[in-house]
């Protein structure tokens, strides 16, 4: 077990830039990627979660804390919004040749980013809202060899150790483990805080660093669209809604709701 | 040229854009109809350092400028105009004349707490018998050794009657100048002082969840140090304050006008009527362009006039045309926006209910049309009647 000294802690908060959930979102004709140009990108707001938890760690304990994102060059936005909120520093890894990857090749590259940095406590959120699938936290933790504590409502951290609630589906775990170890955070863990204009002028000021695959010692076969373990090989547009269907009651409605439902296979 | 925002700017524009839209729309139409002040929010935005943007971080504010203030004010606007006007009165009208004219004493004794919003300060201009005309005060002040006594009372002051509020500073006359007219001073009345009454809320036609009384002073005492800036310059330092604050209302009544634009918008596309969305019709397209037009240029006047503000350059008459215009726009816009929301749109569940019924103040606070016409004129030289 390492001894971390608190006032040194370095926390690494991953932030992934997403559509704007509220956006219609639309596939790239080309390569049936997202399309990430015509639609508003915010950060993830499970993120913000994760932004809020590790400044309050740091508020209570001290440390630094260091804000990751792998995504276009647009993504620079979300780093500020992390770094306005108060983050010391941000680390972009931007690259063309990680267009298109997937969660086992974004895994990888956060990984190395990550090793990098030396972080004595991970922390991500539980999922992004464009891709939901909650397994890159798992993943990155397993390619770091560090403990991994997922979906957390609650996160505490002591001398070396750090513990947290699981969210399970009877209740929650209590899990503890000792640093460096990798977490994520589960909505509404906290009420994350909006950057005030004196954050967003400190923010002009703070250093983030730009890493290509090349700086992350990731080879180009490693990742993107060319080394996806899946691909999208067709997709279409959502039907328009159809009309519904009404039943006039004259007597016998009920039955005929429960024959639709019925041959719905709702019931 | 352009007067678009920097990059800071915009981020903070963003900020105040999803705060608006996240915590204060949902909410919102509650409170208006139960006439409550929402002071959640206010709290929330007072967190946020909202009502810090234009005060130096030596005062407890976010060493931003008027700008700032009024890009906020703008975004909170689109979505609704009583929180937005609180915002407003609680800055530019409760704390800047502090910051502008108070004592070293006075602006740490009342700025931070301002700043943070965890304080609102009322500007006690107007009274029942004095508008327009706001230098025909009937307030008095009197200097008993070393203490002002106030007599009077003073109508429509907003925010002075909040669980927060903290301040009102009153425009009172205290004595009789060489030349006949009446002497007036700024002198700031901690809430709760003896004699200091609130009366109950105004049945207002529109901002309906922002905080509007009445105020008496009966044998009001307060220290003589609680006197803002010098004595008798009381008229000119509220008029400079009022200057400042109509870039500020511009800013808001360019919020109202677009949220017009972004509330028709969403409905022309989703309500059909004869088998089509409205908003295939080209009558209604036209609607909302000319709603787009308007906000837009109500939009440039007020940065125009910011601009020139933050640069310290004379600003005065861009301020009255900001003001002007675009009140006149969002009284126009909230109009058209009700018309094209149909029988909705006269409810106010729905955003343009509301937006029609807080434009209408528009053209009257801070100075009415009328008033803004006759600054402009004055500017270019035409005679004083
Ligand atoms: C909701 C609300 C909030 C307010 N908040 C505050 C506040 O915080 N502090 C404060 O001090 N005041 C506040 N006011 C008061 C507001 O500023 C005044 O109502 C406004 O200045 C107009 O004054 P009046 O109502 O006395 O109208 P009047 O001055 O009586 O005007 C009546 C009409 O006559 C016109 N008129 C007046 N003089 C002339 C002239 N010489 N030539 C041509 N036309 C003229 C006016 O334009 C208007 O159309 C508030 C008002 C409202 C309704």
């Amino acid at each position: 077990m390492r001894e971390v000294d608190s006032e040194t802690m370095k926390i690494v908060v991953c932030v992934k830039q997403v559509p704007d959930s509220w956006a219609e979102k639309t596939l790239r004709p080309s390569d049936n990627t997202l399309d990430r140009e015509s639609v508003d990108a915010v950060m993830n707001e499970l993120d913000e979660y994760a932004v809020e938890e590790a400044l309050r760690l740091q508020e209570a304990q001290g440390g630094e804390v260091v804000v990751l994102s792998m995504g276009p060059s647009q993504a620079t936005d979300t780093i500020r919004k992390a770094l306005s909120m108060g983050a010391d520093a941000g680390v972009h890894v931007v690259d063309d040749g990680l267009h298109g990857s997937d969660a086992v090749a974004t895994s990888l590259a956060l990984a190395k980013a990550i090793e990098a940095q030396g972080a004595d406590l991970v922390i991500f959120g539980s999922e992004s809202t464009d891709a939901r699938m909650s397994v890159v936290p798992a993943m990155v933790a397993e390619r770091l060899g560090l403990p991994q504590l997922t979906f957390s409502s609650s996160v505490a951290v002591d001398g070396g150790t750090v513990r947290t609630n699981r969210v399970t589906e009877y209740g929650y775990d209590v899990v503890e483990a000792p640093l460096p170890a990798l977490v994520s955070v589960v909505e509404k863990i906290n009420e994350p805080r909006y950057p005030s204009f004196k954050g967003i002028m400190a923010a002009k000021k703070k250093p983030v660093q730009t890493l290509g695959l090349a700086d992350l010692g990731v080879a180009a076969g490693e990742v993107g669209l060319g080394a996806a373990w899946s691909v999208v090989a067709e997709a279409a547009a959502r039907p328009p809604k159809a009309k519904g269907t009404i039943v006039a009651d004259d007597g016998s409605g009920g039955v005929a709701i429960a024959d639709y439902l019925s041959a719905q296979k709702f019931i | 040229m352009t007067l678009a925002l920097s990059a800071e700017h915009e981020q903070l524009r963003k900020v105040v854009e999803e705060f608006a839209r996240d915590e204060v729309a949902p909410v919102i139409g509650d409170y208006y109809r139960r006439g409550e002040f929402p002071l959640p929010l206010v709290r929330r935005m007072g967190e946020m350092g909202l009502f810090g943007l234009p005060i130096p971080e030596e005062h407890g504010g976010m060493g931003g400028d008027y700008l700032a203030l009024c890009v906020a004010i703008e975004e909170l606007a689109r979505v609704d105009s009583s929180i937005a006007i609180t915002l407003e009165a609680g800055v530019s009208l409760g704390a800047m004349p502090i910051l502008r004219f108070g004592t070293p004493e006075q602006q740490q004794q009342w700025l931070p707490r301002l700043a943070a919003g965890e304080m609102l300060g009322g500007f006690g201009l107007t009274e029942a018998g004095s508008g327009s005309d706001a230098g025909s005060v009937r307030t008095t002040a009197v200097l008993e050794g070393d203490t002002w006594v106030i007599n009077g009372s003073k109508s429509f002051i907003t925010n002075s009657g909040t669980a927060i509020t903290g301040l009102v500073t009153v425009a009172a006359r205290t004595g009789t100048r060489p030349d006949g007219r009446p002497e007036i001073s700024a002198i700031i009345v901690p809430a709760g002082t003896p004699g200091f009454t609130v009366a109950k809320e105004y049945d207002k036609v529109g901002w309906n969840a922002s905080d509007t009384h009445e105020l008496g002073f009966a044998d009001v005492r307060v220290p003589a140090a609680n006197l803002l800036g010098e004595r008798g310059r009381g008229y000119a330092q509220f008029l400079s304050t009022l200057a400042e604050g109509r870039v500020a209302i511009a800013a808001l009544a360019a919020g109202l006008a677009q949220g017009c634009v972004d509330e028709s918008l969403a409905y022309a596309a989703t309500r059909e009527s004869f088998g089509r969305a409205i908003g295939t019709r080209q009558s209604i397209q036209f609607m909302i362009a000319d709603m787009q037009v308007r906000a837009h240029l109500s939009r440039l006047a007020w940065r125009q006039a910011a601009a020139l503000m933050v640069a310290g350059e004379p600003f005065a008459q861009e301020a009255s045309i900001a003001k002007l215009y675009s009140s006149e726009a969002a009284m126009d816009n909230a109009r058209v926006a009700t018309q094209v929301h149909g029988g909705y749109g006269f409810t106010i569940e729905s955003a343009v209910g509301r937006f029609y019924r807080d434009a209408k103040i528009l053209e009257i606070g801070e100075g009415t049309s009328e008033v803004q016409r006759m600054l402009i004129a004055r500017d270019l030289g035409l005679p004083v009647e």
